[in-house]
């Protein structure tokens, strides 16, 4: 399946939905960087700008998933270089145990996902949206939670 | 009633080019709240700026969303006009459909669709938005330099004249830094210390500034216009209130084996040392790894020689907190150590060297008093070999990907130098290209070729051994296609430089990014050249990426500019997103004050007025200039009574919403 965008969307053709949390200072700025050098990586992938990756509540995660999204990613400064000195750590720490927990739910390991990306990283960034929605496009769509919520 | 307005740009084709701008502005027309839409060629020209501005007058608009380029780039050019239309600057929303939409997606429809959903999140938030005031703090007005050397002098030097009080941490015993130890500069030739120690001196007398050498920055807190930073003063061992600088010490010091690092260890130093003659401040050192004392604790000769009895044993290393309003990298580089490229033959002989190592050869402090003899058995010699690129544009993985800019001159330059002043001696430069950009360069390498003869070979050399007390150089000649076999009595590897490693420790401490290769990452890479993208933190010098010494100083200057503008200010306007915390729901846990990185959160009782009950409870209190906004609190409150204004749950939710439906 042709991952890159140019490819037009086809009628019928499975299109996940993910959303992906940035830090401000790194990982919004590797994206901005993945843009301007025209990396380019599925239009599924919709960003939400935080100030620091700590910033993600988990209630977020699970609130994506709820409304139908088939993987969230989070992206932060690598480890040391958080803006905030040690926001990073707590983000780690944090997902560890929801992605744990939501694997146990049954929305599997691989569509959760904490990945570091510098501000001067756009390769990387593009070269990891590419690889998170490829994974996401072989799980298939992601129903688990959804499938709780009464009359929607 | 909430009235929201969005502005969808064009960006010329930017944008236009791939998001149909017109089926945005139709499908966020629909979305409730909003009660204007248009769409504009360049919503940041003053023409866009007053379509906004009148937008808000007409419809009577209550928020405002900017569909176009990053908020990065022109969050705080909407949030001014917001503000000059008589919003509050924080009901302002930038959908980023540029960067994360129509320059990465090359189908229309899809990237229009996107570029909806993009919108609809900045709605759902802009509607959840409140006016937010920010406070103010005062500026330290002193600057701290890390890096004695060309960059940090000059910027140092350019601050402190404009009336700031300035200190300079240097790990070395002296500043000067890389730039003391060359001989010569391309493409005037000028003597390298005649035009820096000028400068050193005026550092080192200029009353706004302070030198802090031997030292090492310990540790750092704080944040723009308010960093507290700790200096260890390391132990000289030596008194600097009472050392002369005579030098009558380092002559007698029996421990004669230390190499000495000012001339890439090509010669010795005694244990107590001056690293050179026009060292600033010049004061001895006693480096106590290789001192007899501090080994066996015999000797001493030097505090019996010393007549001012500056000489100290017990001295301790000294800790100095002060306080600064803006810090500026400035540490430099170094040159990459070239043995890993084994066919080379670095470390095997004496007589292949790196350029550093080459110019201090060449020059008249070094260890051979300046004359150009073969370091193995002291001949002179009759052909020497320059190979250039050696780690630099290499992508092996052994080396460095990137060019390291000075190489292509200073090459040119030794072979200038040594044509002039041994025409016997024969030279050869082996390069991938030459690349000389600069006044006067290009120029100044067809000088080497065309007045001094200088042989320049296009290709790589492969091998390089020793034969018969000589070097056999074998390389590829790719404009003659063939493969030459060169005797030669010397070998110069133009080596890649790269940042100085101690620059990451310290950065690490600053918060300040590095890119891949370790040089510090810029806050804009063509727009904010002098500024870490961490605000109060600035560029000075190598550190940023390779540079000659025109640029080095120039970006120094420029970089001090930058901070006089921020020490000139009386008050910083502080962030307005910080957090905030709902006294009623607080159950005064501590959970957010455990993981505030700045001490931010402190606890207070308070009288509370409970739905008009009437208690006391101890709760958290944000003090909002020292919070920087991180949210690392609201995460860790399982009460729920601790949120970030700008980044509010609601807020969050609302997006995670409004890209899910």
């Amino acid at each position: 399946m042709p991952l890159n965008t140019s490819a037009p969307a086809q009628t019928g053709e499975y299109r996940p939905l993910i959303v992906a949390f940035c830090c401000n200072w790194c990982s919004y700025a590797g994206a901005d960087l993945a843009g301007s050098s025209r990396l380019t990586y599925p239009a599924d992938v919709k960003i939400i700008r935080v100030p620091c990756s700590c910033r993600v509540n988990p209630l977020f995660v699970l609130k994506a998933f709820e409304r139908g999204a088939d993987g969230v990613i989070l992206c932060g400064c690598h480890p040391g270089d958080c803006h905030y000195t040690t926001g990073n750590y707590y983000t780690r720490r944090r997902m560890t145990l929801l992605f744990s927990m939501l694997d146990y739910l049954g929305i599997e390991r691989e569509r959760t996902r904490v990945e570091w990306v510098s501000a001067a990283e756009g390769a990387k960034f593009s070269a990891t949206m590419n690889d998170f929605a490829r994974t996401i496009r072989a799980l298939g769509e992601n129903r688990k939670l959804r499938d709780l919520r009464c009359g929607n | 009633m909430q009235k929201i307005g969005v502005f969808v740009c064009w960006c010329g084709s930017n944008i236009a080019g791939t998001v149909d701008v017109g089926r945005v502005v139709e499908a966020v027309r629909q979305e409730p709240g909003v009660a204007f839409a248009a769409d504009y060629q360049y919503m940041c020209s003053d023409s866009g700026q007053n379509l906004i501005k009148s937008a808000v007058k007409e419809h009577g608009l209550t928020g405002i969303v900017v569909c176009s380029c990053s908020p990065r780039m022109h969050e705080a050019t909407f949030k001014k006009t917001a503000a000059a239309a008589g919003l509050n600057p924080y009901m302002v929303e930038i959908a980023n459909i540029r960067e994360h939409c129509s320059w990465i997606h090359k189908n229309m429809e899809e990237a229009t669709e996107k570029a909806i959903v993009l919108a609809r999140a900045a709605i759902a938030k802009v509607l959840k938005d409140a006016p937010l005031t920010s406070g103010t703090t005062e500026v330290t007005k002193r600057a701290l330099v890390i890096g004695g050397g060309i960059a940090g002098i000059q910027t140092a030097l350019d601050i402190a004249e404009a009336g700031f009080a300035v200190d300079i941490v240097e790990k070395q015993p002296t500043i000067g830094g890389r730039m003391a130890q060359l001989d010569k500069t391309f493409p005037t030739l000028d003597c390298s210390a005649c035009i820096l120690t000028p400068k050193m001196v005026d550092a080192g007398a200029n009353e706004n500034i302070e030198l802090f050498t031997y030292s090492e920055v310990e540790s750092v807190k704080g944040f723009v216009g308010n960093f507290t930073v700790t200096i260890r003063k390391k132990a000289r061992s030596v008194r600097a209130d009472l050392c002369t600088g005579c030098g009558e010490c380092t002559e007698k010091c029996p421990s004669r084996k230390t190499k000495n690092e000012f001339n890439m260890g090509m010669d010795t130093r005694g244990a107590i040392y001056i690293p050179y003659a026009q060292a600033v401040p010049k004061i001895a050192v006693i480096d106590r790894e290789h001192c007899l004392h501090f080994k066996t604790g015999k000797c001493g000769l030097c505090e019996r020689t010393c007549s001012a009895k500056a000489i100290d044993f017990a001295q301790e290393d000294e800790l100095v907190t002060r306080n600064y309003g803006a810090i500026v990298m400035a540490t430099g580089f170094q040159m990459i150590d070239p043995s890993g490229f084994g066919e080379f033959g670095y470390g095997k002989s004496k007589d292949v060297l790196t350029s550093l190592e080459f110019e201090r050869l060449m020059n008249a402090a070094g260890p051979t008093g300046g004359h150009l003899v073969c370091p193995s058995d002291g001949r002179h010699p009759k052909h020497i070999v320059f190979i250039q690129c050696v780690g630099s544009r290499d992508t092996s993985g052994c080396g460095k990907p990137y060019c390291s800019k000075i190489c292509c001159m200073y090459t040119a330059k030794h072979a200038i130098l040594v044509r002039d002043k041994y025409p016997d001696v024969s030279v050869t430069v082996f390069y991938i290209d030459v690349r000389t950009p600069g006044k006067n360069f290009d120029e100044f390498y067809r000088r080497a070729v065309e007045e001094y003869g200088v042989q320049y070979v296009k290709g790589m050399v492969g091998k390089v051994t020793r034969e018969g007390g000589r070097l056999k150089v074998q390389g590829s000649d790719l404009l003659n296609d063939r493969q030459l076999h060169l005797e030669a009595d010397m070998v110069v590897l133009a080596a890649a430089i790269e940042p100085d490693p101690t620059a990451r420790s310290v950065a690490s401490m600053l918060t300040a990014s590095i890119d891949t290769n370790g040089f510090m990452t810029e806050a804009h890479p063509k727009l904010r050249p002098v500024e870490s993208p961490t605000a109060g933190v600035f560029l000075s010098g190598v550190c940023q990426g390779p540079k000659d010494i025109p640029e080095t100083v120039a970006q120094a200057s420029a970089c001090a500019a930058k901070v006089i503008g921020l020490l000139c200010k009386q008050k910083l306007v502080n962030n307005a997103c910080v957090a905030s915390s709902d006294p009623l729901l607080c159950n005064g846990c501590s959970s957010c004050e455990k993981v505030c990185p700045y001490g931010a959160i402190t606890y207070e009782e308070r009288e509370l007025n409970d739905k008009g009950v009437r208690r006391t409870a101890r709760v958290a209190v944000v003090n909002e200039a020292v919070c920087q906004g991180c949210g690392a609190c609201t995460v860790a409150c399982p009460s729920g009574a601790m949120d970030l204004k700008g980044f509010t749950n609601q807020q969050i939710m609302a997006e995670v919403d409004a890209i899910c439906r």
